[in-house]
């Protein structure tokens, strides 16, 4: 009982100096505390001055009035589910394959899912437009192997998730195999297969629902970059979220004030959720 | 008066009373263990000697001066801690003159003294080692050297060799005790491990509760504890409740059977309950001459131990655990047999409390 | 050898050596299509001529032409500028936290709004800077209301350097809190007192021990920010459309219009991004492995 009574009781009294008069802890911690609320209140205070000298909500009854909002936050929102949904398919299996069968592989796998954090945005953007609008022959006989993907819709919004897909690389596979590890899959697998469970009822009814935790965090994650990206859609021509609040910013002042404010808010919904259920440190991703 | 003397000390922590009432001199060259089982007080109680706690109230004196509320960076108090707590970023010479920088001491005087330190630890050819390129002993050799290199008045050694395993800890704790004697400097020294405690101090402090149990060389303290917590906690024993027959006779019932004390009992009553215990290597096979002091019983098991062996006897409602010392030429009791056991009178003590 | 009676064991062939590599064919598939070819593009275009042929003029070109070359600075001046102003602000924050004795609830309340903040950039990011320090901003409006101060004249600017810095603190330092709040717990207390206990005063502590401790993990914390800097656009783009020009500004206009003439040079521009990056994270790594040793 008295060791964690023992720790408990030196680390109170480790700085014990400090502990009688943190006052710069404090004074640090309120300027942080500024840089990070007063933007915010900013743009909740602009966002609420639509009507002169009234404080109301006419920004966002305009903002949420416009059709156009409507839909490419719809349309966002669908890239989005697209993308946590084909990211979780790839992701799943290749992540419990490696930590099962192949850890040899493991390396080179994390390589690959680190190096969009080598490759900024839109470094990456570039090469994928350049290399899939035009399109992609076998050197030697001239075969068309795949017709430009921009020209089509289907092919852009292929483009689209695939593009936002590797942007949440890195996220989504850190959660998953983080995931893996906390609940052991290993053991989970063993003890399923002497059940006389198969492959593909393991990973659909033991893995799937002990890692659901870091796969929404991981798909929270997605959401978040998807909602925010401006520079794959705009260089597409896709009408998306951002796109769409960059452009609202260059026309009217209060409604893209508004909708800020909005996106802050989920944000914090989103990460709210990661924090309760990861418990752990905050991730960071984000179309800076 | 004494070198360390540690008079009245109380310490809580909010509600928490972690050290009540502490009292203890120490002599010039005196090497005293604290002894207990975790969260009894004697860390918080070395910390308070440290500095790194302030008595809530009590005064702690070295060498005349109430250092009560001295800082610890003014203390004069060497310390070794349980996790070694050597600088990472210091080679393991800059970690044993880093005291002696902080005191701007002259660089060849620092040199030699380093020197010196880690002679005396046996560490001189890891001058230029990182402590993370050491083993668990060689790093808290390097701390010892570190917290004599100042020449503290006092060392203080917070649980030294608990990371260690059990051989390093052995042989670890002998030379301990032979730089401290060596050095002939005063030392305190927290553990709970009762057979380091016994093998290197010149007194030990069995605490419990936050409070002082017991105060005695070991030799007193295993030999005749004077609270059943002492007992208990210092080697094996088995301890019974029995009803006093005759305070006059000093004669005492367990179960159904009677042992003689030498214990005075005058101040007991007839049929009054009182503790008694009796270490296991007191107890033998009874001779056949033997008529006092006797316990009979089956022996529900018998386990080899090495140097002795273990013999567990259901004695009535009671468990009784034998010692005896092993021989190649000794047949083995067998369980189920029906033994008489004997122990000496003066070996049955009688617990106050 | 004789007594082979046993039947040959049946080799599954999601058992043999190749067979476990099939199981994460199609990760790499798709790794080589959108991650590592579009890569590889760039890679190989940046040292290509507009006839196909190997040239290096591309990537001479970077550091002669002077858009080209006055870009990369300012990116890499604005991405210095705001990590080194982040990151302190940052350790301040984790420092007040951790070791600095605030309560727990302030930490993790501290804790969450960082996992928030270094997520919210981009072109809300911006919008919400205008809505505070624009011309119209209400802290600046308070400037002048209270004080009689008008920021603008004294020179600041929010679509300057200097303001675009301040707004892309407020993601890195939330960032610089998250990283470095675990290695300021790393400290153990013990060091604290054994130096202490060998007189040391807290200055000499904090001077000889816990910074030199903690400077690989701030020094590749700092190396992080950087990065993070360094790859933005979408803040830059919403703050400042064209008129400050960083390099992924640039970059960007090449993906829109062949400005240069020249989409080689466009693919170099690029690859230069990726090799300051790479530099950057690898130092990372360095810096997060000698800690590592350090303090195992």
């Amino acid at each position: 009982m008295a060791s964690t009574k023992d720790r408990k009781v030196v680390e109170m009294n480790t700085f014990a100096g400090l502990r009688k008069l943190p006052l710069w802890s404090w004074i640090w911690f309120i300027l942080g505390l500024l840089y990070f609320v007063l933007p915010l209140y900013g743009t909740l205070d602009f966002s609420l001055r639509m009507q002169r000298d009234v404080i109301g909500l006419k920004a966002y009854h305009m903002a949420f009035a416009d059709k156009a909002f409507w839909q490419t936050f719809g349309y966002s929102f669908f890239l989005a589910t697209m993308t946590i949904i084909v990211s979780i398919c790839l992701i799943v299996p290749t992540a419990y394959w490696i930590r099962l069968r192949l850890p040899e592989a493991r390396r080179i796998v994390e390589f690959i899912t680190l190096l969009p954090f080598v490759i900024p945005a839109i470094v990456l953007v570039f090469g994928l437009i350049r290399l899939f609008s035009s399109p992609i022959t076998l050197p030697v006989a001239g075969i068309v192997l795949l017709p430009p993907l921009t020209n089509t819709v289907f092919g852009t919004n292929v483009l689209m998730v695939a593009g936002y897909m590797v942007l949440g690389l890195p996220y989504i596979y850190r959660s998953v195999d983080l995931g893996m590890r906390t609940v052991d899959v290993r053991t989970l697998t063993e003890a399923a297969e002497s059940l006389g469970a198969n492959w593909y009822t393991i990973i659909l009814t033991v893995i799937l629902p002990n890692i659901r935790a870091s796969l929404l965090s991981g798909a929270l994650l997605i959401f978040a970059i998807v909602v925010g990206e401006v520079v794959l859609a705009s260089f597409l021509g896709i009408k998306t979220f951002g796109p769409y609040l960059l452009l609202l910013g260059q026309q009217r002042s209060y409604e893209p004030a508004a909708l800020s404010f909005t996106t802050f808010l989920m944000t914090w919904a989103a990460m709210g959720i990661i924090q309760k259920i990861s418990g752990g440190q905050g991730h960071v991703a984000g179309a800076h | 008066m004494a070198f360390l003397v540690i008079n009245k000390v109380n310490k809580a922590f909010g509600k928490t009373i972690a050290v009540q009432d502490f009292n203890l001199e120490l002599q010039k060259g005196e090497f005293v263990s604290f002894l207990g089982p975790s969260g009894c007080g004697k860390t918080t109680t070395l910390r308070m000697v440290a500095g790194f706690e302030t008595p809530t109230s009590g005064r702690v004196v070295i060498n005349g001066e109430d250092i009560t509320n001295k800082p610890p960076n003014q203390r004069d108090v060497g310390m070794v801690f349980q996790s070694y707590a050597l600088f990472p970023n210091m080679t393991v010479a800059g970690n044993v003159g880093y005291g002696l920088r902080i005191a701007k001491k002259p660089v060849n005087e620092i040199k030699k003294r380093v020197d010196n330190m880690l002679d005396l630890t046996h560490m001189s050819e890891f001058g230029d080692r990182y402590p993370y390129q050491l083993s668990g002993g060689q790093q808290q050799r390097v701390a010892l050297a570190r917290a004599l290199a100042l020449s503290p008045q006092i060392l203080l050694l917070d649980e030294p060799l608990s990371a260690l395993d059990a051989k390093l800890r052995v042989s670890l704790r002998s030379e301990i005790r032979a730089i401290q004697q060596e050095l002939g400097i005063s030392a305190i020294y927290v553990t709970h491990d009762q057979e380091e405690a016994l093998s290197i101090s010149d007194r030990v402090v069995v605490m419990n509760n936050g409070a002082i149990e017991q105060v005695g060389s070991p030799f007193e303290v295993y030999n005749f504890p004077q609270t059943s917590f002492v007992a208990n906690f210092i080697g094996t024993l088995n301890t019974f409740s029995a009803e006093i027959i005759d305070p006059e006779q000093c004669t005492l019932k367990v179960g159904d059977q009677t042992l003689a004390v030498v214990h005075d009992l005058s101040a007991k009553q007839r049929g009054e309950y009182v503790s008694i215990a009796i270490r296991p290597e007191r107890i033998n096979f009874a001779s056949a001459d033997q008529n006092n002091n006797l316990l009979e019983g089956s022996i529900k098991s018998v386990t080899f131990l090495g140097s002795i062996v273990r013999v567990l006897i259901t004695c009535g409602d009671n468990m009784l655990c034998m010692d005896i010392f092993n021989n190649p030429y000794l047949e083995l009791p067998k369980t189920g047999q029906h033994v008489q056991v004997a122990c000496p009178r003066e070996a049955v003590l009688v617990l106050d409390k | 050898m004789t007594e082979n009676t046993l039947p040959p064991p049946k080799v599954r062939v999601l058992n043999s050596k190749i067979g476990r590599w099939l199981g994460i064919v199609p990760f790499f598939i798709f790794a080589f299509l959108f991650l590592l070819w579009p890569s590889f593009r760039l890679l190989i275009g940046s040292f290509t001529d507009n006839q196909n042929h190997f040239t290096i003029s591309n990537i001479i070109q970077l550091f002669t032409v002077p858009t080209i070359r006055d870009a990369y600075w300012l990116s890499i001046r604005i991405s210095a500028v705001s990590a080194l102003g982040g990151g302190l602000l940052g350790f301040l924050l984790a420092y007040s936290i951790t070791v600095g004795g605030l309560p727990r609830v302030i930490r993790s309340a501290l804790i969450t709004f960082s996992g928030v903040a270094s997520n919210f950039a981009g072109v809300p990011l911006a919008f919400a800077f205008v809505a505070t320090l624009g011309r119209t901003g209400f802290i600046t409006a308070i400037l002048m209301r209270v004080f009689k101060l008008n920021l603008y004249d004294l020179g600041f600017s929010l679509y300057s350097f200097a303001g675009l810095s301040l707004v892309y603190m407020y993601f890195q330092f939330p960032l610089m809190v998250l990283i470095v709040a675990p290695a300021l717990d790393g400290l153990k207390r013990e060091w604290r007192e054994m130096a202490e206990n060998l007189g040391a005063s807290s200055l000499q502590y904090w001077r000889d021990i816990a910074l030199p401790i903690l400077l690989p993990s701030i020094l590749g914390a700092i190396i992080l920010l950087f990065g993070n800097a360094f790859g933005a656009y979408a803040t830059a783009l919403a703050l400042a459309g064209g008129t400050l020009p960083l390099i992924t500004i640039q970059i960007g206009e090449q993906i829109q219009g062949d400005v240069m003439h020249n989409m080689n040079l466009g693919y170099a521009m690029a690859l230069g991004m990726v090799i300051i990056m790479a530099i950057s994270l690898a130092g990372y790594s360095w810096l997060q492995q000698r800690t590592e040793r350090w303090l195992k």
